[in-house]
């Protein structure tokens, strides 16, 4: 059997060496997420790799309510990222509440469960 | 194309069962018994039915298992998942499966017992790869970010989302089949329990049991059972999305687009329609159907809600049965929409029964905003 190259595969070998990288098509020049096989936007399918920017707008935001004995408040968000494409994420370093629309972020290699993820935190001033 | 089949099906028997609470009896159960309902409403019988819409959220193949314990074997299935608002788009598919002659009595049938069984909101769905890491409370936070996102853009308030509540409740209390019946106020409803900014427990469906079934056929036999008809005059589907991260604007569904589709092949506008069934997973979602269905513009939906205009007594009767923030929300709601916009028109709504209903809108929602369908229903008078 070939080795395993999907998309999906070589984001998460990225990630997994705390790299984030975004596929960009070749002939309408837009980023996409999540990585796939085809432009969604004008559906080349001649897609190239490319290091993430890794700055970021919250686009919309949500405190998930949790109660504190099982591990307390925590954010869910949009961010989009400089490239232009958006994706699901959560703002570390302060607190939920504090996560707002607009918020400038920068997205990171964190990790959930043990699990290598796309974060982010608020760009320091 | 699409012109010619308006009116050229109609709804000829509805039915409901297990509503609220239905302990001991299984989501195939309740469905069941809704379906026997709806050909006893229509004066058929189950070995009449040749053509079966169902999907379920337990099983990968319900329509195959609802046949199986209905005991029938139909020449047309279709058991197409788009979330709670498959059963609207069966009005569709059902018609088309009438008109090429494909099955001769339409059975849409669907049944769950997710509060009995469960007591929370069960999904159908695994989480989807790049969002399921992030803990999101499905299908919650995505509505909770829609919101949000809203309020961000055009100034929409939290009281605003909560007189949509309020409204659904004012219908539920006149509603002796709807589960919810106590008053609400806008502060109980901003008093709740938080569970995803900015919604509280109050902004969210109910989780009951409850099934729903509806009987077609075709409207040149239309006439000739017990009920008044119910045509179908128009129906369109438009799907934008699966995860909440790709939906393209937050703030705008592709009821746009169903609603424009469903308008134009009915031939009538949001001002001709008389009573509104729309699917209210969340308080938002009310807001951004109006807007995007045009009873109003974007980012004027809160304005809209507000001051009693939705409620019974004011300008434009939505959800009358109290939808699914008050009357019934058994995991998925959509096939409710249709039932009582049908009942609305036949005049024996169990509620609060609108004068001379001779158009309704009915409109579900699946995954997360991701399937809408518009329906258009009409008396006789309007074919």
């Amino acid at each position: 059997m070939p080795e395993n190259q999907g998309p999906d595969k070589t984001f998460r070998d990225g990630l997994a060496k705390g790299q984030i990288n975004l596929q960009q098509c070749n002939d309408c020049k837009k980023f996409i997420f999540f990585p796939r096989v085809l432009c969604p936007h004008c559906k080349g399918q001649s897609l190239t790799w490319h290091p993430a920017s890794c700055g970021g707008i919250v686009h919309t935001t949500t405190t998930v309510r949790r109660k504190p004995e099982r591990g307390g408040d925590y954010n869910v968000c949009m961010v989009e990222l400089a490239e232009g494409v958006r994706m699901m994420s959560r703002v570390d370093e302060i607190s939920p509440a504090e996560v707002t629309i607009g918020l400038p972020v920068t997205a990171f290699v964190g990790e959930i469960d043990g699990v290598p993820a796309v974060l982010c935190k608020p760009v320091e001033e | 194309m699409v012109d010619q089949l308006r009116g050229k099906s109609a709804i000829v028997g509805v039915g409901h069962a297990g509503f609220g609470e239905a302990p001991g009896f299984s989501a195939y159960d309740i469905m069941a018994q809704s379906a026997l309902a709806a050909l006893d409403d229509a004066g058929l019988k189950l070995s009449d039915v040749d053509g079966l819409f169902c999907t379920m959220m337990e099983d990968a193949m319900p329509v195959l298992m609802a046949a199986e314990y209905l005991g029938i074997q139909p020449r047309y299935v279709d058991g197409t998942m788009t979330g709670g608002s498959s059963f609207v788009n069966y009005l569709t598919s059902a018609t088309l499966a009438l008109q090429a002659g494909l099955c001769d009595v339409a059975l849409i049938c669907y049944g769950s017992n997710q509060r009995t069984a469960s007591g929370r909101l069960v999904t159908a769905s695994k989480l989807p790869p790049y969002e399921g890491l992030y803990n999101p409370r499905y299908p919650i936070s995505a509505y909770a970010m829609a919101a949000a996102r809203h309020m961000y853009e055009y100034g929409t308030t939290r009281e605003q989302l909560a007189d949509v509540a309020v409204a659904a409740r004012a219908w539920a209390r006149h509603n002796p089949e709807a589960f919810e019946r106590d008053a609400l106020t806008r502060e109980d409803v901003l008093g709740a329990r938080m569970v995803g900014d900015p919604l509280t427990t109050r902004d969210c469906c109910l989780v009951t049991d409850g099934g729903g079934a509806i009987v077609m056929v075709r409207a040149d036999r239309a006439r000739d059972f017990p009920k008044a008809p119910v045509y179908v005059l128009g129906s369109a589907a438009a799907s934008s999305h699966r995860q909440i991260s790709q939906m393209q604007d937050f703030t705008v569904t592709a009821a746009r687009d169903s609603g424009k589709r469903a308008f134009a092949m009915a031939g009538v506008t949001p001002g001709d329609i008389d009573v509104v069934e729309l699917y209210d997973a969340f308080t938002i979602n009310t807001i951004l159907f109006l807007e995007d269905l045009g009873f109003c513009a974007k980012g004027e939906g809160g304005g809209f809600v507000a001051d009693g205009r939705i409620a019974p007594g004011g300008a434009l009767p939505v959800n009358t049965n109290g939808g699914g923030l008050s009357c019934v929300h058994p995991g998925m709601y959509g096939i409710f929409t249709v039932i009582e916009a049908a009942r609305q028109i036949r005049g024996d709504a169990p509620g609060l029964q609108q004068d001379n209903v001779e158009l309704a809108l009915a409109h579900g929602n699946g995954g997360v905003l991701s399937s809408q369908v518009t329906a258009i229903l009409g008396a006789a008078s309007t074919v």
